[in-house]
């Protein structure tokens, strides 16, 4: 047995504390200054605790905005977040799953040609073909909407192949019982993959959720209607919307809102969480 | 690549099931990248019609290489990824290795570890942006009191670290868990036996924990480098916008200034063509690595 070293330990408790403190610290900030009126950040130094204007902040965000400064109320901006999120992660889903059943349990020509393609998409990162993407979705006549705001983005190599990984290991036996029995291929994928995959859907969903939550280049691209603003990019938007120095403790408040549902995700859904980040990347 | 030994026989079911993802493929990823590679030889006709666009070669290019401009956003690019992936990896295998030797407390430890994954790299940097603010941040306070004058709006360092934090913060989750899950995976009988050979908790880490997590460093390091060079436009554009001086205009926020804001389509177009380049090797080396960690 390896020695056990009590000062060590102890030592080890004091590296983690310090640690968990940075690294919570920001949010901490954060949460500090949404409590506080507008006057404490004319006055120097941001405090280190809670200010009494909690509710008053939250209210003000979540059903006004800053409207002199174009920002339309933050509640909107959060149901957006959501449906496109929810839009991104279920869309990636299905035609992942769907694509990885068709090339583990059929053979047919040009198979790894379509795998191939399904695989460039790793390597073309949106961010590397801004410009001719944005004409594609404007050709299309997608700005300003849902569709142009997830279509685009729910082709998943990841996803495909965590699938076709996860088939690959499904035993023989199950699908050569189903056709015995007569089933058809829709009927097997519906009746014995689907409910087998579930874990995997579920460790996948949240991963592409977060994914879909944050985005941030995209969403400020193809939006110009205030109507269809995803709040993690409409913080960029109070933020230089305005003249003067930001109206922190509003800018504050909403931070901490675009923030909270996907950590809420992560906090609840741990083991999920672990499970499909170490996995998409096998 | 394999099927199932047996497979269903259809003729035109597998197409359907492929088709969605193909389309959406063909359509927001091949096309918009072939009109890159396109537009990337190609001098822009002018807004009124009057000059139509003309093939020219690579010039824009060599153009590209002989902007200074250009060159400065690759060496900063360069500076902050490698920064970045530097202080990122460095504090989560801290993290990793304390929380290692943690029985109990470990889980809630890994719970505090993890949630900045799920902050969008934006807030990231709005969040440190803000500790940071000269006139009202804590940061700038504290260091005030050991006599160093910090302010990002002018200083180009300055603001190159900030940045680097906040990158950097949000990815410490993500490199945590792997490293965690690297140093789970180390037979314990090998720490055993040397240190019953007498060898110090140093020496151990250095010689046997550290070069068995190397292929999990490395995976690491090309994440991280891909993480710094891509995701990270949200840190850039919602902070500092490239300033002060170009001193954080990294290659993705470049090229979305010259596409959009400049427009400049030809140059952006060579540049996404260079970024595409660079991911494709990034990539090719990442599955590369798990090729070789496949053979274990």
């Amino acid at each position: 047995m390896v020695e056990n070293n009590r000062w060590g330990n102890i030592l080890a408790h004091i590296i983690l504390i310090l640690g968990v403190a940075i690294v919570v610290f920001p949010v901490y900030v954060a949460i500090i200054a949404s409590t506080h009126p507008p006057g404490t950040f004319v006055r120097g130094v941001m405090p280190l605790l809670p200010g009494p204007n909690a509710i008053e902040n939250y209210t003000t965000v979540v059903t006004q905005g800053r409207s002199q400064a174009g920002t339309p109320p933050i509640g909107g901006m959060l149901w957006n977040s959501f449906i496109m999120a929810m839009a991104i992660t279920i869309g990636k889903l299905s035609i992942s799953i769907i694509s990885a059943f068709a090339i583990v349990y059929f053979k047919f020509p040009f198979r790894i040609f379509f795998f191939w393609v399904i695989f460039l998409t790793l390597m073309l990162p949106v961010e590397v073909r801004i410009v001719p993407t944005f004409q594609v979705v404007a050709d299309l006549g997608m700005l300003n909407s849902f569709a142009g705001l997830s279509i685009p983005l729910i082709a998943s190599a990841t996803a495909t192949f965590l699938f076709r990984q996860f088939f690959m290991t499904v035993p023989e036996e199950l699908m050569e019982a189903a056709r015995v029995d007569g089933a058809g291929p829709m009927k097997f994928f519906k009746d014995i993959l689907l409910p087998l995959s579930i874990t995997n859907i579920a460790a996948l969903f949240v991963i592409m959720f977060i994914y879909g939550w944050n985005q941030y280049l995209w969403p400020l691209l193809i939006t110009t209607d205030p109507e269809y603003y995803t709040i993690v990019m409409g913080i960029q938007r109070m933020v230089t919307g305005g003249d003067s120095e930001p109206l922190w403790h509003l800018v504050m408040a909403t931070v901490v809102l675009a923030a909270l549902p996907p950590v809420l995700v992560i906090l609840f859904m741990q083991r999920l969480f672990v499970k499909g980040l170490t996995e998409t990347e096998k | 690549m394999q099927t199932k030994r047996m497979t269903f026989s259809s003729k035109w079911l597998p197409y359907a099931l492929l088709a969605p993802q193909v389309i959406i493929t063909l359509i927001f990823f091949i096309w918009p990248s072939y009109q890159a590679l396109l537009q990337s030889v190609y001098r822009q006709g002018d807004a009124f019609g009057i000059r139509p666009p003309t093939f020219v070669w690579f010039d824009n290019f060599k153009a590209l290489f002989a902007d200074t401009l250009y060159l400065n956003s690759l060496k900063v690019t360069l500076i902050f990824s490698v920064g970045t992936t530097l202080l990122s990896m460095s504090v989560a295998l801290l993290f990793a290795v304390m929380v290692n030797r943690m029985i109990r407390s470990r889980d809630s430890y890994t719970t505090f570890l993890v949630w900045p994954y799920a902050v969008a790299p934006a807030i990231a940097g709005v969040l440190w942006w803000f500790i940071f603010n000269p006139s009202i941040g804590i940061m700038p306070y504290v260091l005030d009191m050991f006599g160093y004058d910090w302010n990002h709006r002018r200083n180009s360092q300055d603001a190159m670290m900030m940045v680097i934090i906040a990158a950097a913060w949000k990815q410490i989750s993500y490199n945590f868990l792997f490293f965690l899950a690297g140093l789970q995976s180390i037979p314990h009988s090998l720490i055993e036996a040397a240190a019953i050979d007498g060898a110090s908790r140093m020496k151990r880490f250095w010689t046997i924990v550290f070069p068995l997590l190397s292929p999990i460093t490395f995976f690491l390091m090309v994440v991280n480098i891909v993480y710094a060079m891509f995701d990270t436009f949200g840190v850039i554009h919602a902070t500092t916008e490239g300033g002060p001086a170009q001193a954080t205009n990294i290659l993705v926020y470049k090229v979305y200034r010259d596409g959009f804001v400049n427009l400049n389509i030809g140059s952006s177009a060579a540049q996404s063509v260079i970024l595409m380049a660079i991911v494709i090797i990034l990539t090719v080396i990442q599955f590369r690595y798990i090729e070789r960690r496949v053979n274990y």
